[in-house]
């Protein structure tokens, strides 16, 4: 204010200047509309191709080609046994690791799991690549297929399968197991009547984050066999590539997304509180 | 358990992890088609990663979409895990169910899935097509790392804010944001990480004349293209050193911090 | 009287709150606080006080009635737009500023509407914020006030339980509210904190002679500050008054009950300003109508203590206890306890006469005009009270409960109950209750003590012998006094209550 004006009186305003009103209630109506656009309507679609043909017809045709075709059944079961190799085995390893790691001192396990997750801040196409690459030094790419299909997947997905379990099993009242210690169960008894059922939704959780994808990636089925083991998603991506028939690759989409459905129903009942790829850490 | 065993057991799982990186980051220095012959100590590789253009532009494009997607997907989650959280009526159930799809959905169904509404929409492939799609991807984790610190922080601090005075923006931008701001860096942070892994949905929805790290190197793999292969090595080095440093970091800072708490105590 | 209006800075008129699953929170408020004042809401958790201040304070909006601040209705305005500031109950301070920020929030959001002059003599308006020095100096002073001199820069979360409650305070003072509510501010702190901060928070008011709002569920806190005390229960408000006329004056049992230690005994108006409680009568001071259930209050310190046959009764001291400044006796008289408070200690097992002086006796109308009594469940699934034995229905003290054949309650959880000799509260209605000649018939045998017509039915009471327990009951049939009669109450009559921690 320059000397020429003077303050004649104050008086203070309660509020403040009132601009746009907003409640918090809404501020998920952007991502709302966002959801609805990019995974709703797509879904929709995917639902919308798996039911008519080419000319836009109603039709079942799609699905009675699919569950008619022995190639098509073959893929599948092939893709959900490596699929429950790959979880089993990352279950195997990773739960011993999830334990050792959350008996630790504080900073000796903050270490660890940084070592044990850091893998998966590099790219997974390279991380696929460096594997291959070993495999080959070693002479087996190539010779059997289905067993570095396998290792690859084990070696991309296996900080998926740790992560939730150790989540669970650090949150996890350690007086439970004292407890059990004291009423007379030995280790072994302590572990499969405490621990283990303590820890079933981090198993849960772990096995959905896993088997899931295993039985879609198919960059690193096709990088480990050089194509010669073909998974349930490298059908999807022909029929949406070169096979260019949408109305397949939708129904074997829909089947993946009924297999979804179902083993989230299943998780669900097992915990409420889920820990994916290091939320909720 | 016996403890040397389940010492043994860490270190061979981490040399399972490690080998093949480590491996690859010893002949990413030097200048050999394939790995296990050793041509001579050279910089070769690094150099390629700045002088071959289109490597140089995959590297930028990836860490730029990135940057870009990760930022929108923390404004846009975060502003849905407020509205999730303070709304407890259908649209706060429905957006933290669908929020749930992309997580656990195979990425492969819901990259088809994109390009079906794109096409539908005649965006077809595009930059705009992608970066909704890395979205899509990463925005359901941002809220999944902003939900629990709005559980966390005390109920009152809100209505504290208006107490004083505040509108509800203004409590909004001065109070809840600032305390859930941890919850968003992280949310941030994981979106970088699964924006740069991600190899679905760019293959999808990418225009064909872009190429993120991921579509590089699956081409140069499928394609077996020896030419392109080496350089790939130099780049997961560089990741690899800098995840080292970062690793480093994090580490000097939290063993500061509890030395500095432990001479307060 | 148009001043006192005026003077009227809150009031509320039917203040209503339903909550969406129903349930009524505040229940047809009505009330008003005079600028200046120092009021309490007290009351046990969920009587509502907090949600009136949180209407109040404009966080709830009631869903009936109106709030009028100086005389205008605010029942819509926002909480950011009221003159009302809050201390809340866990302090609620912003964990990522400091102490000066914290302090500094409302200040900085503040627009102060200016009126300029040029030289030309045009006025013009603008809305100004405060200048840094001009925060700085309003915090600066503040800190003063609560201690905190020095303590600017610190992160709130190095700060202790008391330091953060002096900072919440500032926070809300600060910005010259003309209504400051305080949500149990001291509930998260030790005894002797406690005691210090509730006279800090007197001197306070003292001095800035602002309007406080406390709400509190202790007693003793809301004893010590307030000027004016309302006592809340179930959504409804149970007493407005001063310290000292909710002590000594409370409307009904649960007042007395709940402020400070008291005695509370059932008893009968006599008539003639004599009360009948503990099997004797007593002088009194109020007016009732003759045979009228009353309770009768009588604080612990007010029973004296004489010789046993100087007493108006006399009983055994059954517990003696120290407590510092006074002895804490219950003494025995007949099946009632009377506690007492006296700085000479009578030894346990000695008998003592008791005396009440009229004026501290207190006589409350009965809520609900009904027989209460104390009882207990014997072996036959059978209730004895009022020295007598009746048959009851026990499934009644467990929702969904039934009995197998050998007599066990089965809960609805299926847990099998063995209930004898659980005591109960036994509540008989005044209808319920028929007399008969036949002494056999009956669960209880006494005499009629009194037949008062009124208008259109007798109300007898029936005592028994032993203990003197009086059955009291209204009949159109005609008896006749000191007949000697068995008293019969209807198996699905006699309403059983468990004994539980709150209605001991």
């Amino acid at each position: 204010m320059t000397k020429d004006v003077k303050i004649i009186e104050k008086s203070e305003t309660i509020a403040p200047r009132t601009r746009f009103s907003f409640s918090r209630k809404d501020l998920c109506v952007p991502y709302g509309l966002f959801l609805a656009l990019f995974v709703i309507l797509p879904l929709v679609l995917v639902v919308y191709y798996a039911f008519t043909a080419k000319d836009g017809r109603f039709t079942f045709a799609n699905f009675i080609w699919f569950f008619s075709s022995w190639t098509m059944i073959q893929n599948l079961l092939i893709s959900v046994l490596i699929g429950l190799v790959t979880t089993v085995v990352c279950l195997l390893i990773g739960y011993p690791i999830a334990y050792i790691l959350s008996r630790m001192t504080a900073a000796r396990r903050g270490i660890l799991l940084l070592l044990f997750i850091m893998p998966m801040w590099i790219n997974f196409v390279l991380r696929a690549l460096a594997m291959k690459e070993l495999l080959d030094l070693i002479g087996i790419l190539g010779k059997f297929n289905y067993l570095n299909t396998i290792i690859g997947m084990v070696y991309d997905y296996l900080p998926f399968m740790i992560l939730p379990l150790y989540s669970v099993l650090i949150k996890m009242d350690k007086s439970l197991e004292e407890a059990a210690a004291d009423l007379g169960a030995g280790r072994v008894k302590v572990f499969t009547s405490v621990t283990l059922p303590l820890s079933l939704p981090g198993i849960v959780s772990g096995i959905t984050m896993v088997f899931m994808p295993t039985m879609t990636c198919y960059v690193i089925s096709d990088t480990f066999s050089n194509g010669k083991v073909t998974i349930i998603g490298k059908l999807i991506e022909q029929w949406f590539g070169s096979g260019d028939n949408w109305h397949y690759g939708s129904v074997i989409a829909l089947i993946m997304l009924v297999i979804m459905f179902i083993s989230t129903l299943i998780e669900g009942k097992f915990s409420d509180e889920k820990v994916y790829r290091g939320t909720n850490l | 358990m016996k403890k040397w065993l389940s010492w043994i057991f860490l270190f061979a799982v981490l040399l399972f992890i490690y080998l093949p990186i480590v491996i690859l980051a010893i002949y990413s220095f030097t200048n050999s088609a394939i790995i296990g012959k050793w041509n001579g100590f050279s910089f070769d590789l690094y150099k390629q990663l700045f002088t071959v253009e289109r490597l140089r532009k995959t590297i930028l494009n990836t860490v730029l979409l990135a940057v870009l997607a990760s930022g929108l997907s923390a404004i846009l989650g975060t502003l849905g895990a407020i509205g999730v959280f303070y709304n407890k009526k259908w649209l706060g159930k429905y957006v933290k169910s669908a929020s749930h799809i992309p997580v656990i959905n195979a990425e492969i169904v819901t990259a088809i899935s994109l390009a079906l509404v794109f096409a539908l929409f005649n965006i077809g492939r595009s930059y705009f097509a992608l970066l909704m799609g890395h979205m899509v991807l990463c925005t359901p984790f941002v809220m999944l790392s902003v939900l629990p610190k709005l559980k966390q922080m005390d109920g009152s601090l809100y209505e504290a804010a208006l107490d004083l005075g505040a509108t509800p923006t203004q409590a909004l931008f001065k109070v809840i944001i600032p305390e859930i701001m941890p919850g968003i860096f992280s949310g941030f942070m994981l979106a970088i990480t699964l924006s740069l892994d991600d190899y679905m949905i760019s293959a999808y929805t990418k225009p064909t004349t872009l190429d993120t790290i991921s579509t590089y190197v699956y081409q140069a793999v499928k394609n077996q293209n020896k030419s392109m292969l080496p350089a790939l090595r130099a780049l997961s080095a560089v990741i690899f050193f800098v995840m080292i440093i970062v690793v480093i970091v994090i580490n000097l800072r939290a063993s500061k911090k509890s030395a500095v708490k432990s001479t307060v105590k | 009287m148009g001043n006192v209006k005026q003077d009227k800075i809150i009031e509320l008129i039917d203040i209503t709150r339903k909550f969406e699953d129903g349930l009524v929170a505040v229940d047809g408020i009505n009330l008003y606080v005079r600028k200046g004042e120092f009021v309490t809401f007290l009351g046990p958790s969920g009587c509502g006080k907090t949600t009136t201040l949180r209407m109040i304070a404009g966080f709830d909006k009631p869903t009936g009635g109106k709030v009028l601040l100086n005389g205008k209705d605010i029942s819509d305005l926002p909480p950011n737009k009221r003159p009302i500031n809050t201390v809340f109950q866990r302090y609620a301070l912003f964990p990522h500023l400091n102490v000066y920020d914290n302090i500094a929030f409302g200040l900085k959001l503040k627009r102060i509407n200016t009126v300029y002059e040029d030289k030309n003599g045009k006025r013009f308006e603008k809305k100004v914020k405060f200048s840094k020095s001009e925060i700085s100096a309003k915090v600066d002073k503040v800190l003063k006030m609560v201690d905190l001199e020095g303590f600017e820069k610190r992160s709130v979360s190095t700060l202790s339980g008391g330091q953060q409650q002096r900072v919440a305070i500032a926070r809300a003072l600060v910005n010259e509210p003309e209504i400051l509510l305080l949500d149990e501010p001291l509930g998260a702190l030790d005894l002797k904190m406690r005691k210090d901060m509730q006279l800090e928070l007197k001197e306070m008011h003292k001095k800035l002679g602002i309007t406080f709002i406390y709400v509190t569920h202790d007693q003793e806190e809301a004893l010590t500050m307030s000027d004016t005390i309302v006592v809340m229960k179930d959504g409804v408000i149970q007493q407005i008054g001063t310290p000292t006329d909710i002590y000594n004056e409370p409307k009904n049992a649960f007042v007395a009950d709940f402020i400070g230690e008291s005695n509370i005994f059932s008893g009968t108006y006599v008539g003639n300003r004599k009360v009948r409680f503990i099997g004797k009568t007593f002088d009194c001071v109020d007016d009732f109508e003759p045979n009228d259930k009353v309770d009768v209050v009588v604080r612990p310190e007010d029973v004296e203590i004489t010789d046993a046959d100087k007493g108006t009764v006399s009983g055994k001291i059954i517990s003696s206890i120290f407590k510092g400044i006074h002895y804490e006796m219950t003494v025995k008289i007949g099946k009632a306890e009377v506690l007492i408070q006296n700085t000479v200690e009578r030894k346990v097992g000695e008998t003592v006469g008791i005396v009440i002086k009229p004026n501290n006796i207190h006589i409350m109308a009965k809520e609900f005009s009904s027989n209460r009594y104390d009882g207990y469940i014997t072996k036959k699934n059978t209730v004895c009270f009022g020295d007598g034995e009746f048959e009851c229905d026990v499934t009644q003290l467990y929702a969904g409960s039934s009995l197998d054949e050998e007599g066990y309650l089965i809960t609805a959880e299926g847990e099998k109950i063995d209930l004898t000799d659980t005591d109960v509260k036994v509540e008989v209605g005044l209808k319920d209750i028929e007399i008969s000649d036949d002494q056999e018939k009956g669960g209880a045998i006494g005499n009629i003590v009194s037949i008062i017509y009124k208008g259109d039915h007798y109300q007898l009471i029936v005592r028994t012998e032993e203990n003197e327990e009086d059955y009291v009951f209204d009949t159109e049939d005609t008896w006749n006094e000191n007949d000697r009669v068995s008293v019969i109450i209807p198996k699905d009559k006699i309403r059983l209550s468990l004994v539980t921690e709150n209605n001991k």
